[in-house]
């Protein structure tokens, strides 16, 4: 592999409880996530917050400047999954199984987009979550999404 | 001869391309690097789902221009399915508008590698048609 950086299981001690800071000073730093530049915002027992700054090559239509709707879904794929370790307490491998996003409306031009992973619901493989974007105010979301990741392999460590 | 029309910023920074054309729709490749990469070797789930929605758009204003229609479109939802790891490899996508109303499309959008038998992620897209105004 040409894009070499250690793997989740590597920076997440045994034993030690999952920290989402920690975990997306990689998930935020590098590969597609570097690229978006995902900054760790806030977390609780079950869910976790990120957020993206609005750059000029992240916008969907530059008349508009409005952003990627992709974007989007990149930082809810990010937040949603890193609810699941939060709410288990540990990483393990998992891969999306799928997600739906409706857009309630446009991320506009210059504004910082937040997106709030929640996972509701957890099986021996299966993780449930949803979540919301907004643009700093969390009563007025920009899009709303669920979805389901599951379970692969066993724990990495 | 493949129309060409300008992709987004957000299309260009993934360095997506339009390379080929399927029954008219636009076949957009993204190559495999490190702004792409979501667990090490694999590409990042954002990364294909952005892949699939730029193929839905382009299938939908070249369905719409088909028509003779200068339409603007708004996405209003996109559910994906993720079916397979996506490798260091070229990655293609292609839409196709299953229905074009006058208010609305159903569009489907595909992801695949080497097979388009074997595809990595499917897309499933609402968008809203809008008459521009005079």
């Amino acid at each position: 592999m040409a894009f070499g950086k250690p793997d989740l299981g590597s920076i997440t001690p045994k034993g030690a409880a999952f920290d989402p800071a920690l975990v997306n000073k990689m998930m935020g730093k590098f590969g597609h996530g570097g690229f978006l530049n995902m900054e760790y915002v806030g977390h609780g027992d079950d869910w976790v917050e990120l957020a993206i700054d609005w750059r000029e090559d992240l916008v969907a239509d530059p008349d508009t400047g409005i952003l990627a709707s992709a974007v989007i879904i990149s930082l809810m794929d990010n937040a949603t999954s890193m609810s699941i370790w939060t709410k288990l307490g540990e990483f393990r491998p998992q891969v999306t199984m799928d997600l739906r996003i409706d857009y309630l409306r446009p991320s506009p031009s210059g504004e910082r987009v937040y997106g709030r992973g929640i996972c509701y619901h957890l099986t021996n493989s299966i993780g449930f979550v949803r979540g919301f974007a907004h643009n700093g105010n969390p009563d007025e979301p920009l899009a709303h999404v669920t979805g389901t990741f599951i379970r692969i392999g066993d724990r990495i460590s | 001869m493949i129309d060409k029309p300008a992709l987004p910023p957000y299309a260009r920074a993934l360095d997506m391309d339009i390379v080929d054309e399927i029954h008219g729709a636009p076949v957009i490749g993204m190559p495999f690097a490190d702004r792409v990469q979501g667990r090490p070797g694999f590409l990042h789930g954002g990364a294909i789902s952005g892949l699939l929605e730029i193929a839905a758009i382009a299938a939908i204003h070249q369905a719409l221009r088909a028509k003779g229609s200068d339409s603007n479109i708004k996405q209003v939802n996109v559910t994906v399915d993720f079916m397979r790891g996506g490798l260091n490899q070229m990655t293609y996508a292609v839409g196709e508008v299953t229905r074009l109303g006058r208010t609305m499309a159903n569009v489907e959008a595909r992801a695949w590698q080497e097979d388009r038998d074997k595809p990595i992620a499917m897309g499933y897209m609402h968008y809203l048609i809008k008459a521009r105004t005079a």
